[in-house]
């Protein structure tokens, strides 16, 4: 069974349409990665998927392992596996990072029916998984994102994905504000999570990202629809030829 | 035309009552007349209500309706009750203090050997043997105000603590004004914080119910002289039953480069009202002082706070948040005035109200009167929800609606919460919030 199924999906924010039917399905163990120009939709797609209030899905369905996702709180969908590392994460003052981390993967447990992570335990799992993404401790004593560089914002998406281990990673230009070296170091946390059973959808402007995280599959994405699916070879033609061809369509 | 006003039903009622109670009250002499002047203010002003200024939002007349009659002294039943009410509400490593149904309880309170330059009385012993001058100043308090005076003619009861100069108290002091009654009834305390020169001391006042007590009225009046570079911190939790009136006042004067933290949080009764004036009557004294309400139901509370800059260089920063949920009213009243002599005077007021339901009502009025030129002076406030943004973060997280909530609302009353110094009081403060919280999802 696919894991996701985007199908023919309409979305309206504030009265304007966004998404005019869009499709898309992604199997267990696949990559697939989403281009396409400013304002063309992504983030639209992954809020919606994610549960984010104030959109207004008029059309289509969104399937999850074939159940129904646009039915779930944004709470369940979490704890069912989906998982969207923001584009722009925002901060939260005086909620500190690791009582977030503790609280929130507790209750994606506890919603699952499994026991919740001792303190200790927690602890050591927080450790290897920063460590691997050369996220220093003092940064986990801090609010949530509060105070934190881009890069760093966005390396800590990727350390709750890699503590959460959802089985469908939504990755919304985690490319975008990170330096080369940092670069290297999430790609290499994202890529040890690839696996069968995990599919990820990787957000990007930049054909940079897929030699490091290398996509089964390439949709280009314009006004609000898929206007084309091809293999990884489509990003560095795309990197040639620019959106002006989708664009015109 | 207040004559009038006087003579309504409540008026009549609260009049027997006094009369009934006379017998009770401690003092005689000159004391007894300050009590029958006192009442006298009240009789004709009768109970506040909304068309006197300070009390637009608190009408007390609607709200109230009467002044409950004098809670009979604790019998054993009331004081055991009592004593399993305080066992959820100790805070460890304090000395504490008790009073149930406004009446001291000795057996309840710790009066083991007090460290050196401390001393504890209580409000009846120093009425009734005291010299003439504390006596007076028990009782001086302005009869303006006519829940003030009421609290002067009907106190009961209360602490009397002094701790003289010099003296660095360690272990924080706790008064408990725990209600117990059977019938409905009305409590009134009076007591009395006098800090000396260079001392320096912990003051936790809390309100609390026992199990199964009747509906309640606590009146509570604290004095407070904080002397020339001593330091108090104070904390003050309402936790009354939530059908409990809880109407309470303080008077705090400080000395030069004195140093007072307050930190108070309302999570009980059914309406309150607290009325702290801060005197600035030395040079170079600070105040900060942190509120958080935290209501929800139908429940109101009101903080009225005066902040007098009497002095040149003094500074005060208030901080006022509340967190209100279903229908519930939060009212902070924040008056700053700087005399004209007050020069270099830094004065800062913020309030902040977080809205849980669309019904919940914040009401803020900020009134700065400054009469000197070479000042610092500034108030600020915001209200709304929570941010739908960072909830949405949260619940994308695996968080459940309360969960998130929760969170955001412990980042919000943390910030204050911090303010405390005492781990062990911020602890309990925390786990208070807590409860509030856990009671709510
Ligand atoms: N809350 C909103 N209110 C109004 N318009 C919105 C809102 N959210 C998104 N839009 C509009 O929807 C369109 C798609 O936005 P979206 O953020 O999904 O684009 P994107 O493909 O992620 O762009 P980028 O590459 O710049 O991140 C844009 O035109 C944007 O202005
Ligand atoms: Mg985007």
């Amino acid at each position: 069974m696919a894991l996701l199924e985007v199908k023919d999906l309409q979305v309206r924010v504030e009265d304007r349409e966004i998404l005019h039917g869009l499709s898309l399905t992604v199997n267990p163990g696949e990559v697939h990665a989403i281009m396409g120009p400013n304002g063309s939709g992504k983030s639209t797609l992954s809020h919606v998927i994610a549960g984010k209030p104030g959109y207004e899905v008029t059309g289509g369905q969104i399937l999850f392992r074939g159940e129904d996702l646009l039915e779930m709180e944004p709470d369940e969908r979490a704890a069912k596996g989906v998982f969207l590392a923001f584009q722009y994460p925002v901060e939260i003052p005086g909620v500190a990072t690791m009582n977030f981390l503790r609280t929130a993967l507790n209750a994606q447990r506890k919603a699952r029916g499994e026991s919740e992570y001792s303190t200790p335990d927690f602890l050591k799992k927080v450790r290897e998984v920063s460590k691997s993404l050369n996220i220093p401790q003092d940064m986990l004593k801090r609010g949530v994102n509060v105070g934190f560089s881009g890069g760093e914002k966005k390396r800590n998406e990727i350390l709750q994905m890699a503590l959460f281990e959802p089985s469908l990673c939504i990755l919304d230009e985690m490319d975008s504000g990170l330096d080369i070296d940092a670069l290297r170091i999430a790609a290499d946390g994202v890529n040890a999570l690839r696996s069968l059973e995990r599919a990820m959808v990787v957000i990007t402007h930049y054909q940079r990202l897929l030699n490091y995280i290398v996509p089964d599959y390439v949709h280009v994405m314009a006004k609000g629809s898929v206007v084309k699916t091809g293999g990884k070879e489509l990003a560095l033609q795309l990197e040639e030829s620019g959106y002006a061809q989708f664009e015109d369509a | 035309m207040n004559v009038v006003l006087a003579k309504t039903d409540t008026g009549r009622a609260v009049s027997t009552s006094f009369a009934f109670a006379r017998e009770r009250l401690p003092g005689s002499g000159k004391v007894a007349e300050q009590r029958r002047q006192a009442f006298e203010a009240f009789e004709r002003a009768g109970l506040p209500h909304r068309r006197i200024e300070d009390w637009k939002y608190t009408d007390l007349r609607a709200l109230m309706r009467e002044v409950l009659p004098l809670a009979a002294s604790p019998d054993t039943t009331a004081l055991s009750r009592a004593e399993a009410a305080l066992k959820l509400h100790a805070i460890e490593g304090t000395r504490r203090l008790v009073l149930v149904d406004g009446v001291f309880a000795p057996k309840l309170s710790d009066l083991g050997k007090g460290e050196k330059g401390f001393s504890v009385r209580t409000l009846r012993e120093v009425l009734e043997t005291g010299d003439g001058a504390l006596q007076g100043e028990l009782l001086a308090s302005d009869n303006s105000d006519p829940m003030i005076a009421l609290n002067t003619a009907m106190a009961t009861d209360g602490v009397v603590i002094e701790i003289a100069n010099g003296t660095v108290l360690e272990q924080p002091l706790h008064v408990v004004h725990v209600a117990s009654v059977g019938t409905p009834a009305a409590m009134f305390t009076r007591s009395l914080f006098r800090l000396g020169r260079d001392a320096s001391a912990t003051l936790v006042e809390s309100f609390v119910a026992a199990e199964g007590t009747e509906a309640y009225q606590a009146y509570d009046s604290l004095i407070v002289s904080v002397g020339d570079n001593a330091r108090l911190d104070h904390l003050r939790l309402v936790e009354d039953g939530l059908d409990a009136f809880n109407i309470a006042s303080a008077a705090v004067t400080l000395g030069a480069h004195a140093q007072l933290n307050t930190f108070g949080m309302v999570s009980g009764a059914s309406v309150s009202r607290y009325q702290p004036t801060i005197v600035f009557a030395g040079e170079g004294a600070r105040v900060d002082t942190n509120g958080v309400n935290l209501i929800k139901g139908r429940q109101h509370a009101d903080t009225t706070m005066f902040m007098d800059h009497a002095v040149p260089h003094c500074a005060s920063r208030e901080v006022f948040r509340a967190v209100i949920d279903d229908r519930a009213h939060s009212v902070f009243q924040g008056r700053i005035v700087v005399r004209p002599d007050a020069q270099k005077t830094d004065a800062k007021m913020m309030t902040r109200a977080l809205l849980l339901s669309d019904e919940a009502e914040a009401d803020n009025k900020p009134e700065l009167e400054i009469f000197a030129d070479d000042v610092t002076c500034g108030h600020g406030a915001t209200t709304g929800a929570l941010d739908e943004s960072l909830l949405f973060y949260l619940r994308a997280r695996g968080l459940p609606e309360r969960e998130a909530q929760a969170l955001l609302i412990q980042a919000f009353v943390g910030e204050a919460i911090e303010s405390i110094a005492n781990d062990s009081l911020r602890e309990h403060v925390i786990a208070a919030a807590q409860r509030w919280l856990e009671a709510r999802a």
